[in-house]
């Protein structure tokens, strides 16, 4: 099969577990909205539980078909990155499962704006490191 | 929310949103990265799967929250919370902004990043922990 199928196929699996979650729990499935409650909120059982379920389908999954992934962050940029992430989707409340998939799913406009920018900043952030020959 | 019904639910969720993320190909920094590389268009280099993955996604995401297609209650009861914020303001920009830099840099953002926790080496753990405190931090300041 072609890889870009394999990716669409991956892309409605994602979306059937956003379909659980919207009909099943009646939540969107935003990963660092879940992650940053689940710390915090009380009543977070179910939210312990999805993350339990991504950490342990992502392995068995890479286990099965044998995935391989190339960290592409190293030294410093590591924890830089790792707080920038955090730090920015609690501020912007929502990561590209809440606003790409979710927040453009229910036609926020507010999520179409923090996509399209997080976007451009993921894009700018690529191309100056590629620039510098990071 | 937290009957077992409600646990369940979630934690095939979560399977099958880890399935879907490594089929994706989006467990892997490389693509995710090549994805963002857009200058690398002229040069043959740029790696279209996420907007794959995003498509294949968000086909079912507007089925999902088609409110006409929506019953009264949840499947495990409870009431629906979607978000309802409307605002376009300088916090949802600058968390935009600076969540895209640090995605730009590792090629993680949270639910990869979760998912490759068990398989990801020391360097996804560095990562992960940052990401944690990144987030209390932000629920610190930015009440």
């Amino acid at each position: 099969m072609h890889p870009y199928v394999i990716s669409l196929i991956g892309g409605l699996l994602i979306g059937i577990s956003v379909f659980i979650m919207a009909r099943g729990l009646g939540r969107v499935t935003g990963i660092s909205g879940i992650a940053a409650s689940a710390l915090v909120a009380r009543d977070s059982g179910w939210r312990w539980a999805f993350l339990l379920g991504l950490l342990l389908g992502g392995w068995a999954i890479s286990s099965l078909l044998n995935l391989s992934a190339t960290p592409v962050a190293s030294g410093w940029s590591l924890p830089i990155a790792g707080l920038l992430v955090g730090f920015g989707t609690v501020l912007g409340s929502g990561c590209t499962s809440g606003h790409g998939v979710c927040g453009i799913g229910r036609l926020s406009v507010r999520s179409i704006v923090a996509t399209v920018v997080f976007m451009a900043a993921g894009i700018a952030t690529v191309a100056l490191l590629r620039a510098l020959q990071y | 929310m937290n009957s077992t019904k409600a646990i369940a639910m979630a934690f095939i969720s979560g399977l099958i949103f880890a399935a879907g993320l490594a089929l994706g190909g989006m467990m892997d920094p490389v693509k995710v990265r090549g994805f963002l590389d857009i200058f690398g268009i002229p040069a043959g280099r740029w790696d279209p799967s996420l907007a794959f993955v995003m498509g294949g996604a968000l086909i079912v995401a507007f089925a999902a929250f088609r409110r006409e297609w929506m019953r009264a209650k949840p499947w495990a009861g409870g009431v629906f919370e979607f978000p309802s914020a409307k605002q376009i303001d300088a916090r949802l920009i600058l968390g935009a902004v600076l969540f895209g830099m640090g995605w730009g840099i590792a090629g993680y953002c949270p639910g990869p990043a979760i998912a490759s926790g068990l398989v990801g080496g020391s360097s996804i753990l560095i990562f992960l922990a940052a990401m944690v405190v990144g987030m209390l931090i932000a629920k610190r300041v930015a009440k």
